[in-house]
């Protein structure tokens, strides 16, 4: 999945304005997620690419980045 | 074996509304981040004079006035709590005496959590089959206040009290299905007797991804016994318990959303009274018409989930 894709899986769960999801985002505070919004993004990213994220790892995730990073290597995987 | 319809619905709330502000007054939240979080913006809890007892027979009394029969016509009774006044006698005893129903007919109660209230119509069912019974009266109460730690704001925002009650009846021409389901896991938590302090905890997370699953589990599933589609369903109700749950399912079933009732915003989640007291205030806006399918969907501690299709065949509008 590039970040395209992960861009447009988090706009559409999240309903957030697209500018703002930028590798540098913060999931709490810039794209002001709280725990269920992270379950269904996790969710949505599961349908997407096949990668599923345990709830405990998604939280130590902060950023688009971060989860971006472990999407990446979980599919090579 | 026959279907059930309802005749009637009731419906009964303490008094108090609590509203978020109260309760942020209590334990550190606000108003903006439960409804946003939940779609709640109040719930009602008992005072000195109310308890289950007290709502779970004015729902009843009134579903049973509505219905136009006498109490010697029910032919069982059968609440559905998770938060009983005793252990014995079961609410549905309680019930039985305050409304004078008769003695010769089973009461008891039935623990499914939020999925309650439709396990209690299929047990309902059975019942009336078992012993050609014709009416059913099947109640949801909670007083899940006194379940409530105030110290834990992820839970003690959520729930409410409330009772609805609904009398059903058995007819061969009823269109009836019913999904029963569970999965022990304690996910959801309510200690009983014993010597723990009684509080409702919950893992958030898994029961929003357990309820994201059954609801489409039990509207697909009910659909495909029945061999219908949405568009023959009038109203989808939901156990109330957040309203992104149902937004969530809305979505991932493509479904007209106007079809999904919710009252979450006003009552909170009252688990097994959620349902009945739904179609309680669907029938006093005047939305539930003679006729009407209703595709019915509890999900909650257990886990338990429970689909069931039913029609209301009773009056038109609230007198």
């Amino acid at each position: 999945m590039d970040f395209e894709a992960l861009k447009q899986v988090i706009v559409d769960t999240l309903n957030c304005d697209p500018e703002k999801v930028t590798l540098e985002a913060t999931l709490t505070e810039d794209l002001e997620a709280d725990s269920l919004d992270a379950v269904e993004l996790n969710m949505a990213i599961e349908e997407a690419c096949g990668v599923s994220i345990p709830d405990e790892k998604l939280a130590e995730l902060k950023t688009v980045k971060d989860i971006f990073d472990y999407i990446t290597e979980n599919a090579n995987a | 074996m026959k279907g059930l319809h309802i005749i009637s619905t009731g419906g009964a709330l303490p008094a108090r509304a609590v509203t978020n502000d109260e309760l942020s007054r209590r334990v550190d939240t606000s108003d903006e981040w439960i409804s946003t979080r939940t779609g709640i913006r109040q719930r009602y809890f008992c005072g000195p004079d109310e308890s289950a007892t007290t709502l779970a027979a004015a729902a009843a009394r009134q579903a049973l006035e509505r219905s136009g029969l006498t109490p010697a016509d029910i032919g069982c009774c059968v609440c559905a709590t998770l938060s009983a006044d005793y252990a014995s006698p079961s609410m549905a005893c309680l019930v039985q005496a305050e409304l004078g129903l008769p003695e010769n007919i089973p009461v008891l109660d039935v623990n499914a959590a939020c999925s309650g209230f439709l396990y209690g119509i299929s047990v309902a069912r059975g019942l009336l089959a078992a012993s050609e019974g014709r009416y059913a009266l099947v109640v949801g109460c909670e007083q899940l206040s006194r379940l409530l730690d105030m110290d834990d704001r992820s839970t003690c925002v959520l729930f409410g009290d409330g009772a609805g009650a609904a009398v059903l009846e058995m007819a061969d021409s009823a269109p009836f299905a019913a999904l029963l389901g569970a999965r022990g896991d304690k996910a959801i938590q309510v200690e009983g007797p014993g010597p723990l302090p009684a509080h409702i905890r919950m893992d958030g997370r898994a029961v929003f991804r357990f309820a994201v699953d059954a609801i489409p589990k039990c509207v697909d599933g009910i659909l495909n016994q029945t061999g219908r589609t949405l568009d023959s369903i009038d109203w989808v109700v939901c156990h109330q318990a957040n309203e992104r749950i149902i937004d969530h399912c809305v979505k991932k079933l493509n479904a007209p959303a106007e079809k999904f009732f919710k009252n979450l915003s006003r009552t909170g989640n009252t688990s097994a009274a959620s349902i009945p007291l739904a179609l309680n205030e669907l029938y006093e806006n005047g939305q539930l018409r003679p006729g009407q399918t209703l595709l019915c969907v509890g999900f909650g501690g257990g886990l338990t989930w429970a689909g069931t299709l039913l029609t209301y065949q009773g009056k038109g509008t609230a007198e």
